[in-house]
C-alpha cells in the first residue's frame, strides 16, 4: 500500500503549483476571464513548454506519465479556479487519440496537442441527450471514403480557443443504440461548422457548435465505426476523475478561506469562529473533503482496470465528490454571510465552480444510476 | 379543525381571482432577476393595487388597509402567487409602514402613509453595516444632533434597490454611552436625495446589482424625521423584523415553483422519457411537495393564531428557516433539471431586445443564476442560525 507520489509526480506538482500561484490569483483570474478571449493563450504555450500538457501520455507517444499526472495538474489547477481547456483538450481529446487513434493520428495530433499548437475541445453533449454518451442526434454518413456530419453539439467547453473538435456521431442504428456511435477528429475551421461562442457561469468558454453536411475524410474517424461507445466511455471517465481532482483542489481552497473568515469576521464582539454552530459546519466541510481526495485517488488507480471496474469507482467518486462539492459550496457562502454573495471574494466563484462540477460528465443522480446498474445483484 | 375555506373565503378568492386576471398588466415581465426589471414595472401592480385599496390588506383600515382577515390574505397572497405577480416591494408596504402607523406622530402618519400606499414612493432599508450583521445591534452609524437636524455619518450594506430608493428608514447610533448597545439606537427616515448620500452598487455572484453600499457623510436631516422616542430605535426595528418574518416563507411562490419545476421535469428527457418519470427523481419533488405541504400547514396554524389574537412570535423563525430551506432546494432541483444548459451565461449574450435566450430551452438559463442568488435566503433577514438561537431561546427556554 502506498498514497506516496513518484518524484517526477512531485515535480509536475511543484511546477504546476508554482505557476497557477503567481500566474492566477484572484485579480489576474478575473481580468482573464472577463477579457474578450476569456483566457491565456501565452499561459497555455507555458505549459506546453513546462511539459504539462504531455504529462498524461506515454513516452511513444511524446509524454512521460498517465492518469495520475492528469489529477495532480487538475487538482493544481482547480486550487486557482484556472480556465485554460487541459480536461477538453489533454484529458478528452488527448485521451480518445492514446487510446483510439492510428500511429498517424497520434503522431499528428498529438505532437500538436503537447506543443500546444493544437487546441482541442471535446464535442459529445447534445442538447436532448442529457448524460447519456450514446444518445446522439448528430449523424455521419459514409459517402465513399468519406463522412458527411450533421447535428449540433450543446455546450462544448473550451470551443472558442479550440483548432480542432473531437466529435461523437452516430454512423448506424437507432438514437440511443450502444453500437453505430463512432468518433471523428474535425478542424473547427471545416466548412459547414459554425458556433455560437458564450461565457459559462463559472468564468469559462463554450460554444453551441453546428455541424452542416460538413466533410471530412476516413482519416478523421478514431478507432473503429460504429464501435466507439467504449471508447468514448473510456474517455468521458478519465475526464470525470480529472474533474474529480479540480473539485478537490477548489474544496481545499475553499475550506481555508472559509476557516481563515471565521478567524476574522467578528459578530457580538467574538470571532464567528468561535461559535460551536459554524465549528462543526466547518468540521463536516473538512471531513468531507478528505473523503472526496479519497475517492479521488481510488477513481484515478482505478482507471486503467477493466471497464466494469473502472466505471463502478469513477461512478462512486463523482457521487461522493458531486455531494461533498453542493455541501462545501453552500457551507462556505452560508459561513461567510452577506460577504460571500458578492462577485468581490474569490468565494463566491469557487461555489460556483463546484457548483457546475456537481453536473459535468454526470450529475450525483446520473453516477448513482450507474453504479445501482453496475453494483446491484 | 377544519381546513375546508367558508363559502365567503371561496367567494373571496373568486372575486380577487378575477380581480388580478383582469387588471394585472400584460406586458411587465416576472422578477426572476431584480435588476432587469424597470422602476416602472416593478411598481406597475403596486400602483394598480394602490388605486383599487388593495395595496396594504394588512394596515389597520383607518390608514387604508383592506379589512381582510388573515386568512383572505392568504388567499390573496396565493392567487398572486399563482399568477406570478410582481407584488408590491416590502420596504414601504410591510416594513416601514407599520413602524409609521405603529410608532410615528400624525404629521409622519401623513407626509409618508399615502405615497406607500399609492406607490410612489420608494423605501429602502438601513440596517446592516459591514461590521453589524447578525449582530446588528452593534452597528455604529452616527446620528449626531445640531438644533434642529440631526448629522448622519456612516455606512450601510445590503441596502435591497437602494439605486430606485426616494426614501430610506435607517437606524442610527445616538448615544455612544448607554449601558447596552441596544438601548442608544434611534429610528430615523431619511429623504435618499440628501447631500452627502452616496448609493454604490454591489455585484453579486449571479452577476446581479440588487444590493448597495449607502456611504453618509455629514447628512443633515431634520430631527422631525425621527420616529417615536431618541434612544428607542431597537424596539421599533425589533417591531419591523418580526413582521418582516411573518412573510418570509413564501409558501405560494414556492408552490408555484414546484409546479414550474414539473413542468420542467417533464419537458426534460432522460433515457428518451421524461425526466419526472423517473423515480429518483421523482422522489426529490415529492419529498418537496410533502416538506412545502407541511410547511403550510404550520403557517395556517399560525395565521389562525392570529386571527385568534395572538401577534407573530418566535414561531416566525420556524416559517422562515423552512421557508428559505424550501425556497432554495427547488433551486437545487430546478439546476439540477436542466442539465447541461444550466452551464451557459445568459448574460454573455448581447442584449437584443428579446426575452428569448438563444440557446437552449427558455426555463433553462436562470437556474444557475438564480440558484446562486437565493443562497441569500439563509442569510438574510436575520440568518438561520441567529433563526435557530431565537427558537432556542425564546421557545425552548435554553
Amino acid at each position: 500500500m502506498d498514497f506516496d507520489f513518484t518524484d517526477e509526480q512531485n515535480m509536475v506538482r511543484d511546477g504546476i503549483s508554482r505557476l497557477i500561484r503567481e500566474e492566477y490569483d484572484f485579480d489576474t483570474r478575473r481580468g482573464v476571464i472577463e477579457s474578450e478571449s476569456g483566457w491565456r493563450p501565452e499561459l497555455w504555450a507555458q505549459l506546453a513548454e513546462l511539459g504539462m500538457l504531455a504529462a498524461p501520455f506515454s513516452e511513444e507517444d511524446g509524454g512521460f506519465g498517465g492518469a495520475t499526472e492528469a489529477m495532480i495538474i487538475m487538482e493544481e489547477f482547480g486550487k486557482g479556479l484556472a480556465v485554460e481547456p487541459f480536461i477538453p483538450s489533454v484529458v478528452c481529446a488527448g485521451g480518445a487519440l492514446k487510446h483510439g487513434g492510428n500511429a498517424t493520428q497520434r503522431e499528428e495530433y498529438i505532437g500538436g496537442l503537447i506543443s500546444g499548437e493544437m487546441v482541442f475541445a471535446f464535442a459529445y453533449a447534445e442538447p436532448r441527450g442529457r448524460y447519456d454518451l450514446a444518445n446522439l442526434e448528430t449523424t455521419a454518413k459514409a459517402d465513399g471514403s468519406d463522412y458527411i456530419l450533421n447535428g449540433h453539439k450543446a455546450v462544448v467547453i473550451g470551443a472558442p480557443w479550440a483548432t480542432h473538435l473531437v466529435v461523437t456521431a452516430r454512423t448506424s442504428g437507432g438514437q440511443s443504440d450502444k453500437d453505430g456511435v463512432s468518433l471523428f477528429i474535425v478542424a473547427k475551421d471545416a466548412q459547414g461548422v459554425s458556433t455560437r461562442d458564450y461565457a459559462t457561469v463559472d468564468g469559462r468558454r463554450a460554444s453551441e457548435v453546428y455541424f452542416e453536411n460538413v466533410k471530412v475524410s476516413g482519416d478523421a474517424l478514431i478507432g473503429e465505426a460504429d464501435n466507439g461507445l467504449p471508447l468514448i466511455e473510456k474517455v468521458v471517465d478519465e475526464a470525470t476523475a480529472a474533474v474529480c481532482a479540480e473539485a478537490i483542489g477548489a474544496m481545499k481552497v475553499t475550506n481555508e478561506t472559509t476557516v481563515e473568515y471565521s478567524r476574522q469576521r467578528k459578530q457580538f464582539g467574538t470571532p464567528i469562529g468561535s461559535f460551536q454552530v459554524l465549528q462543526h459546519r466547518m468540521a463536516d466541510m473538512l471531513m468531507e473533503y478528505e473523503q472526496s481526495v479519497s475517492m479521488c485517488y481510488l477513481a484515478t488507480i482505478k482507471l486503467d482496470e477493466d471497464d466494469a471496474t473502472r466505471k463502478k469507482n469513477v461512478s462512486a467518486a463523482k457521487v461522493r465528490i458531486g455531494q461533498a462539492a453542493r455541501f462545501i459550496g453552500q457551507s462556505a457562502i452560508q459561513t461567510h454571510g452577506g460577504m460571500g454573495m458578492t462577485d468581490e471574494l474569490a468565494v463566491g466563484s469557487y461555489f460556483k465552480r463546484l457548483s457546475i462540477i456537481e453536473g459535468e460528465f454526470g450529475s450525483v443522480d446520473h453516477h448513482m444510476r450507474r453504479h445501482i446498474a453496475l453494483t446491484a445483484g | 379543525m377544519n381546513l375546508e375555506f367558508t363559502e365567503e373565503e371561496k367567494a373571496f378568492r373568486a372575486e380577487v381571482r378575477d380581480f388580478i386576471d383582469n387588471n394585472y398588466p400584460k406586458d411587465i415581465g416576472t422578477r426572476g432577476v431584480q435588476d432587469e426589471m424597470s422602476r416602472e414595472d416593478m411598481l406597475a401592480w403596486h400602483k394598480i393595487l394602490g388605486k383599487k385599496g388593495w395595496s396594504v390588506p394588512a394596515w389597520p383600515t383607518e390608514y387604508g388597509g383592506t379589512g381582510w382577515t388573515p386568512t383572505q390574505r392568504y388567499i390573496w397572497g396565493e392567487e398572486n402567487a399563482r399568477k406570478n405577480t410582481v407584488m408590491p416591494l416590502p420596504f414601504g408596504v410591510s416594513m416601514v409602514g407599520p413602524v409609521i402607523y405603529t410608532f410615528g406622530n400624525e404629521e409622519q402618519k401623513a407626509e409618508h402613509l399615502p405615497g406607500i400606499r399609492s406607490g410612489d414612493v420608494w423605501w429602502c432599508q438601513g440596517y446592516s453595516e459591514p461590521g453589524a450583521g447578525s449582530d446588528l445591534a452593534s452597528l455604529k452609524t452616527t446620528a449626531v444632533r445640531d438644533g434642529d437636524d440631526y448629522i448622519i455619518n456612516g455606512q450601510k450594506t445590503w441596502t435591497t434597490l437602494a439605486q430606485h430608493a426616494d426614501w430610506g428608514f435607517f437606524l442610527c447610533r445616538t448615544d455612544s454611552d448607554a449601558p447596552k448597545p441596544q438601548m442608544g439606537i434611534s429610528f430615523i427616515l431619511v429623504d435618499m436625495n440628501t447631500p452627502g448620500i452616496e448609493v454604490r452598487p454591489i455585484k453579486l455572484i449571479d452577476g446581479g446589482y440588487e444590493v448597495n453600499e449607502v456611504w453618509l457623510t455629514d447628512v443633515r436631516v431634520p430631527a422631525t424625521n425621527l420616529i417615536g422616542e431618541e434612544n428607542k430605535g431597537w424596539t421599533y426595528a425589533k417591531f419591523l423584523l418580526a413582521h418582516e418574518r411573518s412573510g418570509i416563507a413564501g409558501v405560494a411562490r414556492s408552490k408555484r415553483g414546484v409546479e414550474q419545476l414539473k413542468e420542467i421535469a417533464a419537458a426534460e428527457l432522460l433515457d428518451g422519457k421524461p425526466l419526472i418519470e423517473d423515480m429518483g427523481f421523482a422522489q426529490k419533488i415529492s419529498q418537496l411537495e410533502i416538506d412545502l405541504s407541511a410547511l403550510e400547514i404550520t403557517e395556517l396554524r399560525t395565521l389562525a393564531g392570529e386571527q385568534a389574537g395572538k401577534g407573530p412570535g418566535p414561531e416566525s423563525s420556524l416559517l422562515k428557516v423552512k421557508g428559505t430551506e424550501i425556497q432554495q432546494r427547488l433551486t437545487e432541483l430546478t439546476l439540477e433539471a436542466v442539465g447541461h444548459y444550466g452551464t451557459p451565461d445568459f448574460r454573455s449574450f448581447p442584449d437584443d431586445g428579446s426575452n428569448d435566450f438563444p440557446i437552449g430551452p427558455d426555463y433553462a438559463h436562470h437556474a444557475a443564476p438564480t440558484y446562486f442568488n437565493m443562497r441569500k435566503t439563509s442569510i438574510y433577514g436575520g440568518s438561520n442560525e441567529i433563526q435557530r438561537n431565537i427558537i432556542t431561546k425564546m421557545i425552548l427556554g435554553l
